[in-house]
């Protein structure tokens, strides 16, 4: 028997789809290819000299690993203010609930300057650590604060609807089974809401490991100790060095997509697990 | 039965479900978590942003007044405001086309394209700029050409309006595609047997149920647009008057050590942000109210 195609009864799929594949092919696809057209042509030796050289390899740990460490603080506090928010009323919550989203909707610059300015020695904040030795404006202390400033929303929001829509049933079960509050957590709150807590670390994290606004000012700049892989990308493009500066780009890019990519298929086997279990 | 659980309010029910679960954990737990996580927003959120408007007026109204006044600054947001409208109308065009096309027929690759029209999310704005440098700057692949037709695109206002576009792109369709997939396309398909065109569809069904969301995408588009630096700072060029959008006019009298003026313009950009916060959030309320009564009509069908 030949399979019948559904008919289209609703009319624009070939308008609305031409226009939009268009249109993102000449923005975004036909811009990316370029800067991979561009790597090929430097070949791999000068690409192999560029990925491995000690201040680009620098550059990479501190924004990849300054991205990780703001992406795991923002993980634990965002559960807590996602909790928060959705289990308990206080006065001011919808306040703390708006104030989530500013590092959103600020500017980056913006940002990025605010901080800097509290944190250096003299500031608002600065000058109550500098007595206590410790130093946050241009230190890797510096960006990953910014880093926790701009990843903030990804985690709360994305935990926030599970959170939400976990059945209070469940856990009542969990504790008319003897189960105390804490172990109800981890046992049940936990697995329910990893996967959404999984990809908002991994948002916050592929944003912070390419933030720049926010971080720039706060950074130091210091080749090998405060210079972030943006940074050096745009000091390599002022050197007019474009294949140096497009092979970091290339490098930046293939670790994101592969963290996005691993995050896409984590939670497309358990969805998949999922409804064979429900099958 | 499902009529009296549809006659509830959503809220109403949210609250008879969570009033059970309020009350089972202890009082000083309760504080102790609601105040860790009010101090953690306030200190990382509410202080840099009221440090921002203290700094802005530390020297002075006049100062503050004189600063958002100056020509450089009347300049850059007068570009800032142009590439963002236009940067926004365009990819709310592509927003409403790529969210037609996925939610209301099903095709090959669906998924892909999904994935593809994330991939601006994962990329560092710094990299966002670089791309059009590579294109059209004068060793790129076009920039030869270019030349010899006098067009200018990198450190002219065009680069800056493409980098705004690459990096604000996702935003309007990601925000109108669950909306429209949960609206589902019955109204759209009575419309069509009722003899309307497309057009007619469109504007008359989908639009006014969508109207709230597409208010949302656009106040959180915008937010973005106005405040983009990465990408902007790589293909701008940074002249004085010319080629600074707001956010980079804030940076350039930063490192001038001009502080008390970059906090003024940073006070100005800080209050459309947080203007498009209070618009967001009306905006969300009634996209609620959309979808309920949405889904009353659908119940009751």
């Amino acid at each position: 028997m030949t399979q019948i195609k559904p008919k289209r009864v609703l009319p624009g799929f070939r308008l609305t789809l031409g226009f939009a594949l268009t249109y993102l092919t000449v923005m975004i696809l036909i811009p990316l290819l370029g800067l991979f057209a561009k790597t090929f042509t430097m070949g791999w030796h000068a690409f192999y000299l560029t990925a491995t050289s000690a201040r680009v390899l620098a550059s990479l740990r501190l924004s990849f690993g300054t991205a990780v460490i703001a992406a795991a603080v923002n993980a634990a506090f965002g559960v807590l203010i996602a909790w928060v928010l959705v289990r308990y009323k206080f006065p001011g919550k919808r306040i703390i609930d708006a104030l989530v989203d500013i590092p959103f909707a600020l500017p980056t610059a913006v940002a990025g300057i605010a901080l800097t300015q509290m944190y250096a020695p003299h500031g608002w904040i600065g000058k109550w650590l500098a007595p206590l030795g410790i130093k946050v404006a241009f230190t890797p202390l510096g960006i990953i604060i910014a880093l926790v400033f701009t990843g903030l929303p990804f985690v709360v929001r994305t935990v926030q609807p599970v959170l939400a829509s976990v059945d209070p049933e469940l856990e009542e079960a969990a504790a008319t089974l003897g189960s105390n509050r804490w172990r109800t957590f981890w046992r049940i709150l936990v697995p329910e809401i990893l996967p959404a807590l999984l990809t908002g670390f991994a948002l916050a994290f592929a944003r912070g490991a390419g933030e720049y606004g926010s971080v720039v000012f706060i950074s130091g700049n210091l080749p090998f100790r405060t210079e972030i892989a943006p940074l050096l990308i745009i000091t390599k493009l002022d050197q007019y060095d474009y294949t140096g500066a497009t092979a970091l780009a290339v490098i930046m890019l293939a670790i994101s997509f592969s963290i996005l990519l691993f995050i896409n298929f984590y939670q497309h086997g358990r969805a998949a697990a999922f409804r064979h279990a429900g099958s | 039965m499902s009529q009296v659980l549809f006659a509830e309010t959503p809220t109403k029910l949210l609250t008879q479900e969570f009033g059970r679960v309020v009350h089972r954990d202890p009082l000083w737990a309760r504080i102790l978590l609601i105040g860790t996580a009010s101090l953690f927003v306030v200190l990382l959120v509410l202080v840099p942003v009221a440090f921002v408007f203290v700094e802005a007026l530390s020297k002075g109204f006049s100062v503050f007044w004189q600063a958002i006044n100056h020509p450089d600054a009347v300049a850059a947001f007068k570009l800032t405001a142009l590439t963002s409208t236009i940067a926004v109308a365009l990819n709310l065009l592509f927003g409403l086309a790529a969210a037609w096309a996925i939610t209301k027929f099903s095709f090959r690759g669906k998924s892909f394209l999904v994935t593809l029209i994330d991939l601006p999310f994962s990329v560092s704005p710094v990299i966002s700029g670089l791309v059009f440098v590579l294109l059209f700057g004068a060793q790129g692949w076009f920039g030869v050409w270019l030349q010899q037709h006098d067009i200018k695109i990198i450190f002219a206002w065009p680069s800056i309006l493409l980098a705004t576009i690459f990096v604000t792109f996702p935003f309007i369709a990601r925000e109108l595609m669950p909306v429209m997939e949960a609206l589902g396309h019955e109204e759209e398909e009575a419309a069509v047997t009722l003899g309307a065109s497309g057009w007619q569809i469109f504007w008359r069904v989908t639009l006014p149920n969508i109207r709230w969301a597409l208010f949302y995408a656009v106040i959180l588009c915008s937010a973005r647009a106005i405040g983009e630096f990465g990408a902007v700072s790589v293909v701008s060029g940074h002249i004085r008057g010319e080629t600074n959008t707001a956010p980079l006019h804030v940076e350039l009298l930063y490192n001038e050590y001009a502080t008390a003026a970059a906090f003024s313009i940073a006070a100005i950009l800080a209050l459309f942000a947080l203007a498009s916060l209070v618009l967001k959030a009306m905006a969300e309320r009634w996209i609620t109210t959309d979808l309920y009564s949405d889904f009353i009509f659908r119940s009751k069908t």
